[in-house]
């Protein structure tokens, strides 16, 4: 039995899963709040685009962002074949190139700003 | 004489078998909110780049019945992941204090009280 | 003492006559305080001599009256009479083939059990005359828990990965290395990690958690999968990417 190359991607998993525990639910009332259009006053680009133009709030961006992604493709992965899918290799490359592509996008964006 | 019985399970219907693997794939389903979601960020961040009017745009676009319901429905999906990801740490991540363990309440109670300061500041820098 | 008549349900499979497995209805006069053995013991002694079940030590330590008691993997010693209605369905413990009635094949465990090594594999050769091994109270209190094993495979039927990919080595077997790798006088980790960190070893387990939550010795081996995953990642993470640090 040869050693086993998923610690890669389930180390970003255990990682994502942490900092999504931490941070997705008060960004997603943000997020609720803002679709919802609960105050003029929150959510303004000048305020967003602040914190991203600082090269820490792009290190905090990118870190969530790419761990978020990670995080959620492995146990995408995982789950398709919990629903019966037999097709690990193809839903792998699937999964892991949405996460890779989003990775990428948003170094772009980020160095745009 | 050996002619042993195989039973096998259902590969698209197991989880439907017992109430602990219905939580469990409830659990990992909230995957696919926040994959979702993470894709809506990255379109915010193309937008915040293009400027204040393609900003507002996005906002414009996210205000409305479906942009409401999405992100409600992340938040809960969202929060169901916290839920199951930190009262599991103790098991996965068990910590010793001299000849004992720390009992795991203490560990998910303080994983509690991070997450709501982090939320609390999330907050306070989004609002 | 109270007396219940319950309808005891049972999976009956004779190999030399059945092409499939059909249910049994008992009706047993169950004491209060029997457990499910006590029921199946009544049929075997008083209504039907041919049904066939294992058990030995009747007091949760030998980890043979493994089945499945309303669809619960449980240990038949362990399940109260009290705790059920008056209508109890037994099966042979899920995931495992069925060899006659509520008898299932082990050997795919024992062997998976034997592949990982369960036992001490000193550092060094020592004399006997050099002494015992030392450990401190906290060095066993770091393994202890997983030490108390019977071996019982509550968990394997419990678990939907072992169900579905029938090669995954499970988690009694993965528990049972990582007590020894835990353990302050072996040496063996490197052995046992080439097993246990298959694609068919410890990556195969999604934590549904459904093993530890049947375990009837609280050995928790949802837990010790996910350390040992945890302590996988990191050896290949040194690996890769810090080559220099290879002894």
């Amino acid at each position: 039995m040869a050693k086993s190359n998923k610690p890669i991607f389930w180390g970003l998993f255990a990682a994502g899963g942490t900092v999504t525990a931490f941070i997705t639910p008060a960004l997603a009332l943000i997020t609720l709040f803002a679709a919802m259009r609960f105050s003029p006053d929150m959510f303004t680009y000048g305020a967003i685009h602040a914190f991203a133009a600082h090269w820490l709030g792009k290190l905090v961006i990118f870190g969530v962002i790419l761990l978020s992604l990670w995080h959620a493709a492995h146990r995408t992965r995982v789950t398709v074949h919990d629903f019966g899918v037999r097709a690990d290799g193809l839903v792998a490359i699937v999964v892991y190139s949405l996460a890779g592509l989003g990775t990428l996008l948003t170094l772009y964006y980020l160095l745009y700003i | 004489m050996n002619k042993p019985y195989v039973r096998s399970l259902s590969k698209t219907g197991w989880f439907l078998t017992q109430p602990r693997y219905k939580r469990y794939m409830a659990r990992e389903v909230t995957c696919l909110f926040i994959f979702a979601y993470t894709f809506l960020l990255i379109w915010g961040l193309k937008r915040l780049a293009e400027g204040p009017d393609a900003f507002q745009g996005f906002l414009n676009a996210l205000h409305s019945p479906l942009g409401v319901l999405f992100n409600l429905a992340v938040l809960i999906a969202a929060v169901y992941h916290s839920t199951s990801w930190f009262n599991v740490t103790p098991q996965a991540m068990p910590i010793m204090r001299g000849e004992e363990f720390v009992p795991g309440n203490i560990i998910v109670g303080a994983h509690y009280a991070v997450w709501a300061v982090v939320s609390l500041i999330v907050l306070i820098l989004g609002v | 003492m109270s007396e219940r008549q319950i309808q005891l349900e049972v999976l009956r499979y004779n190999p030399e006559t059945d092409s499939e497995p059909r249910y049994q209805s008992y009706s047993v006069p169950c004491l209060n305080e029997w457990v499910v053995l006590d029921a199946l013991n009544y049929v075997k002694d008083n209504l039907d001599p041919t049904l066939s079940y294992r058990w030995s030590c009747h007091m949760a330590v030998c980890g043979s009256c493994g089945m499945m008691i309303n669809g619960e993997p449980k240990l038949a010693c362990k399940a109260f009479i009290h705790e059920y209605t008056d209508q109890i369905r037994v099966d042979p413990l899920a995931n495992f083939p069925i060899e006659r009635d509520l008898v299932t094949s082990v050997e795919d465990f024992i062997t998976k059990l034997a592949s990982v090594k369960p036992y001490l594999i000193p550092k060094s050769d020592q004399p006997v005359s050099a002494g015992e091994f030392k450990q401190t109270p906290a060095e066993l209190k770091k393994f202890k828990q997983y030490t108390l094993c019977i071996n019982c495979m509550l968990c394997y039927a419990a678990c939907p990965q072992y169900g579905l990919v029938p090669e995954f080595l499970g988690p009694a077997a993965i528990s049972m290395a990582h007590r020894y790798n835990q353990d302050s006088r072996d040496g063996g980790r490197d052995e046992r990690q080439e097993v246990i960190a298959s694609d068919e070893g410890v990556w195969e387990c999604s934590f549904v958690g459904a093993c530890s939550e049947v375990c009837p010795k609280h050995v928790d081996p949802a837990g010790a999968l996910q350390q040992v995953k945890v302590a996988s990642t990191i050896d290949w993470y040194k690996e890769h990417l810090m080559p220099w640090m290879k002894k």
